[in-house]
């Protein structure tokens, strides 16, 4: 203060009129780091988290291993305390970490090209449907109705704005959405596909896509569990022209929250695509190096002619994405993938000897809906009982599945935990039936 | 001397692959994927990679990084540890409310305390970056026109905001009016002109990217009422005012914050951050859905049931482990904590901008600066030096450059916001460095940096060139 010539610090805020000037603020004085520490461990001691319960929730987030080392290295506080990249020769760490990001998901999805993460797969989706009337210059985009509400409405914010309408499509018995006929698609911006499907339902449509697509001027968004992409064919290979996702790999469940949304497109459209991509150059000596490249389709350039106004993103669960697959491996990742679809129908196999009705037939991943012969409510509650969270209720978003539970099941889920489910199930059914 | 670690570091393809056993798959030969080129490099090598990697990238850990409008704050390590636990992480956002019932009293309370903070009256915690939250805001201007019978079209933006703010008003489908400032401050003749019925909102950021806090305020604020619209605050720069002022008296209808920001959570590289809306009373029943309500019995419970919702802005409640941190960081500071870390990060502000304004580097605009300033570097124009080359030149001393060619309306500008984090001696070294660069030959200056992992980068060759995965380079 001497330096400045100032005899109180209030002068340097002077330029504030004196009626709106308050001296602190009306919550509680500052504590230290162990009463902090205290505090908010007794509060969030009132949750239930997966290690104190299993759970057999699905509904597009389910709980998933992460290996030490990868928390390790998003721990890195040289990443995580680090802004993004603006400035290439100080983050090349980043940039090269954010490149092999983008190489990963492009090599799954079979996309020429990734951003390095939207929001959430919810705000991906929204963003692709944006993105699919820029490139068509058309207003309808097609959804199934079997997709998650919360991304419904979502996507409906998103949309909405841009001038898109958002038309949906029924399901079939099969629980995959039942695909327009070329003259219904003709003037679409886009259609949306999902695989796995909200029921947790493997697309191997295939052929059918590819000709949908043939006769569309639109856009194929597919939305995919990375996990399945690394046994499945990859959208690519439908015809998709973006594919988003929920990048749940290294990232934990986090009550929803810092995960991110996969976005990956064809190289036809870069320009049109939302969020910061990274390219490959090289520097002055013709060494190899990477920075944030075509950023004139960016906020900060284009303003209110920007493709969005996406500025931060999810970067460190870029980086935690990368570094699991890298982990893993390619076999680890396709034997992990198989695990999840064994240990689904293992849970499948017996909820069904149990009564549950399975509606949409033996082809999913790691999710699937079963139907209890009773009350699903009832259920749930005769489960928490002893100690177990039950599947996700749907009845209430599809009346005409009434009772349906949506199953989550992962590598997560040990054959005895599975087993204590299947036992708990039949024992409080069988208690109603009395 | 400052030397960062350097390494030619292969990409994870070009990595020796571990020996591992194929698995069988149970799919259908028409859907079953037979190739598929990932790594598989060993754990060992794995964690080599991705710790050279880190060493060739620099954070606030590091060292001093006063990018402008960024406020890139120390993040204290209890906010880490807190955020690991499993009562966190492994959370599943649609369990049973009776098993959430920790995270919904964190969410809660901090929704009111960021009420006190602000001056407003509720607080969706949904949105995931600052601007997400404009975004949503727009869309609660939106609906706030709509439920008053009103179509109201234009959002009006200073020349000087951030990017966002029109990027995020057009997403939400408003045109955008730009209005040129006049002396670093709003121009109430260039404001009263375009104001009018078609007027939706007005966005600003106060003190604004200048540093410069806008006194007429309170008039802008009675302009932008008489006319019907709503004034927006874009919380960027709230470390300015914390425990001094409030958006929330100064008339502001919607205000976002961004925690990552002036709640000192970790910046992530880009992410993950947390862009909190708060709005008056007026505007509560727009809000996202769920609300997280605290009933009589003291349960929380998420509450959909609102007619005049906006619906979802993002899939579920926000980034929780980032909303955590947050209120840790309130917690730990409190009261007169806040209000401290905002008067010694517009002491450090004004203290480093008497050492570096002068004749190398120029200060537009007369009046007092807050939390950050922004100086011009067009003097070295004539020696062949621009603003670019002293924030190159700048890695060569190990420390990070200001934000720079920002705001638009500065020519040269560099955009520097020390935060409360760094001692007396930190922007001592750092106002040295500056102006020694400035005398220095402007030949080393150019071609700056030499001393960071690589050289230069060719960022026109990268747009040119567009390879954006490894499998993009020709063979």
């Amino acid at each position: 203060m001497e330096k400045l010539g100032i005899n109180s610090i209030d002068e340097l805020f002077g330029d504030i009129p004196g009626d709106i000037r308050i001296d602190g603020i009306g919550i509680p004085p500052g504590k230290d780091e162990m009463e902090v520490e205290r505090e908010i461990a007794s509060v969030l001691g009132k949750n239930i988290s997966f290690d104190d319960m299993p759970s057999f929730l699905g509904g597009g987030i389910k709980p998933h291993y992460v290996p030490p080392a990868v928390r390790h290295i998003v721990s890195r506080s040289e990443f995580y305390t680090s802004y993004t990249p603006y400035q290439p020769e100080f983050s090349q760490g980043m940039l090269q970490s954010m490149f092999e990001y983008q190489s990963v998901v492009c090599e799954l999805t079979g996309m020429d090209v990734a951003n390095i993460s939207m929001y959430d797969a919810a705000t991906s989706l929204g963003e692709a449907a944006r993105m699919a009337k820029r490139v068509s210059g058309k207003d309808v985009f097609l959804i199934p109705s079997n997709i998650s509400r919360e991304k419904k409405s979502v996507l409906e914010n998103y949309a909405r704005n841009a001038g898109v309408e958002i038309r949906e499509m029924p399901y079939g018995d099969d629980g995959l959405v039942k695909l327009p006929s070329s003259a219904d698609v003709k003037d679409a911006a886009g259609i949306y596909i999902e695989n796995p499907n909200f029921f947790g339902m493997i697309d191997g449509r295939i052929d059918e896509i590819n000709e949908l697509k043939d006769n569309m001027d639109g856009l194929v968004v597919m939305g995919v569990d990375p996990l399945l992409l690394s046994i499945a064919r990859p959208p690519s290979e439908y015809g998709a022209d973006i594919v988003i996702g929920d990048g749940w790999m290294g990232n934990p469940m986090n009550f929803g929250g810092s995960r991110l949304g996969i976005f990956s497109c064809r190289k036809e459209h870069v320009r049109q695509m939302p969020g910061r991509i990274i390219g490959a150059t090289a520097d002055g000596g013709g060494k190899r190096a990477f920075c944030m490249t075509l950023q004139t389709r960016e906020q900060h350039i284009r303003r209110d002619r920007a493709t969005s106004n996406i500025c931060s993103n999810e970067a460190l669960c870029a980086i935690a994405f990368v570094s699991y697959v890298a982990v893993m491996g390619r076999d680890g990742l396709r034997k992990l993938a198989v695990e999840n679809m064994r240990n689904a129908r293992y849970a499948a196999d017996g909820l069904s000897s149990v009564g549950f009705e399975i509606p949409f037939g033996w082809e999913f991943f790691n999710e699937f809906v079963a139907v209890p012969p009773s009350d699903a409510a009832s259920l749930n509650e005769g489960l928490m009982e002893v100690g177990i969270h039950g599947a996700l209720p749907i009845g209430e978003q599809f009346p005409e599945l009434k009772n349906a539970l949506l199953y989550g099941v992962t590598e997560m889920h040990s054959t005895d935990m599975i087993d204590r489910m299947v036992e708990a199930t039949a024992g409080i059914l069988g208690g109603e039936h009395v | 001397m400052y030397r960062m670690a350097s390494y030619d570091e292969p990409l994870l393809n070009e990595m020796e692959d571990r020996k591992t056993a194929e698995t069988k798959i149970p799919l259908p030969e028409r859907i079953k994927r037979e190739e598929l080129n990932l790594p598989s490099p060993s754990e060992r090598s794995v964690v080599e990679h991705f710790v050279h990697l880190s060493q060739m990238n620099y954070g606030v850990d590091t060292g001093m990084y006063p990018l402008g409008s960024c406020t890139m704050k120390y993040n204290p390590k209890l906010l880490e540890e807190i955020a690991g636990s499993h009562k966190v992480k492994h959370l599943h956002p649609l369990q049973h409310e009776s098993t959430v019932q920790g995270s919904l009293e964190i969410m809660h309370r901090l929704e009111k305390t960021l009420c006190s903070i602000t001056g407003m009256d509720a607080f969706t915690l949904q949105p995931l970056a600052g601007a997400h939250g404009e975004f949503t805001g727009m869309l609660l201007v939106r609906a706030y026109h709509e439920y008053n019978g009103e179509e109201r079209k234009e959002v009006i933006v200073p020349d000087s905001a951030h990017g966002t703010n029109p990027a995020s008003a057009r997403m939400a489908g408003f045109e955008v009016v730009e209005i040129p400032s006049r002396d670093g401050r709003v121009d109430m003749d260039a404001l009263r002109a375009v104001l009018s019925e078609n007027t939706a909102a007005f966005m600003l950021t106060n003190p604004n990217t200048l540093g410069i806090f806008e006194k007429d305020i309170l008039e802008i604020s009675r302009e932008v009422k008489k006319a019907g619209a709503l004034l927006y605050y874009d919380g960027a720069n709230m470390n300015a005012i914390m425990g001094k002022a409030r958006p929330g008296d100064m008339g502001f209808d919607i205000v976002h914050l961004n925690l990552h920001k002036t709640f000192a959570t970790p910046h992530g590289g880009g992410g993950p951050g947390a862009g909190p809306v708060g709005v008056k009373s007026s505007l509560e029943k727009f809000l996202p859905v769920p609300r997280v309500v605290r009933e009589e019995s003291g349960a929380y419970h998420l509450d959909y049931g609102r007619e005049h919702s906006i619906g979802k802005v993002s899939h579920f409640y926000g980034n929780f482990p980032v909303l955590l941190r947050a209120y840790a960081y309130i917690m730990l500071k409190g009261s007169d904590g806040l209000k401290e870390a905002t008067e010694r990060a517009v002491l450090n502000s004004n203290y480093l901008m008497s050492r570096i304004a002068g004749r190398n580097y120029t200060l537009p605009f007369d009046g007092r600066r807050m939390h950050e300033f922004v100086v011009s570097a067009k003097n070295l124009k004539e020696k062949g030096v621009r603003a670019i080359d002293v924030a190159k030149r700048l890695m060569d001393y190990g420390i990070h450059p200001p934000t720079v060619y920002f705001p638009m309306i500065v020519e040269e500008a560099m955009m520097i916001e020390p935060t409360e984090s760094e001692s007396m001696g930190a922007l001592d070294r750092y106002a040295e460095i500056m102006n020694r660069i400035a005398e220095e030959d402007a030949d080393v200056v150019r071609s700056a940096p030499s001393d960071t992992p690589i050289g230069r980068v060719d960022e026109a060759g990268a747009a040119r060139n567009q390879i954006f995965k490894w499998s993009d380079f020709s063979p």
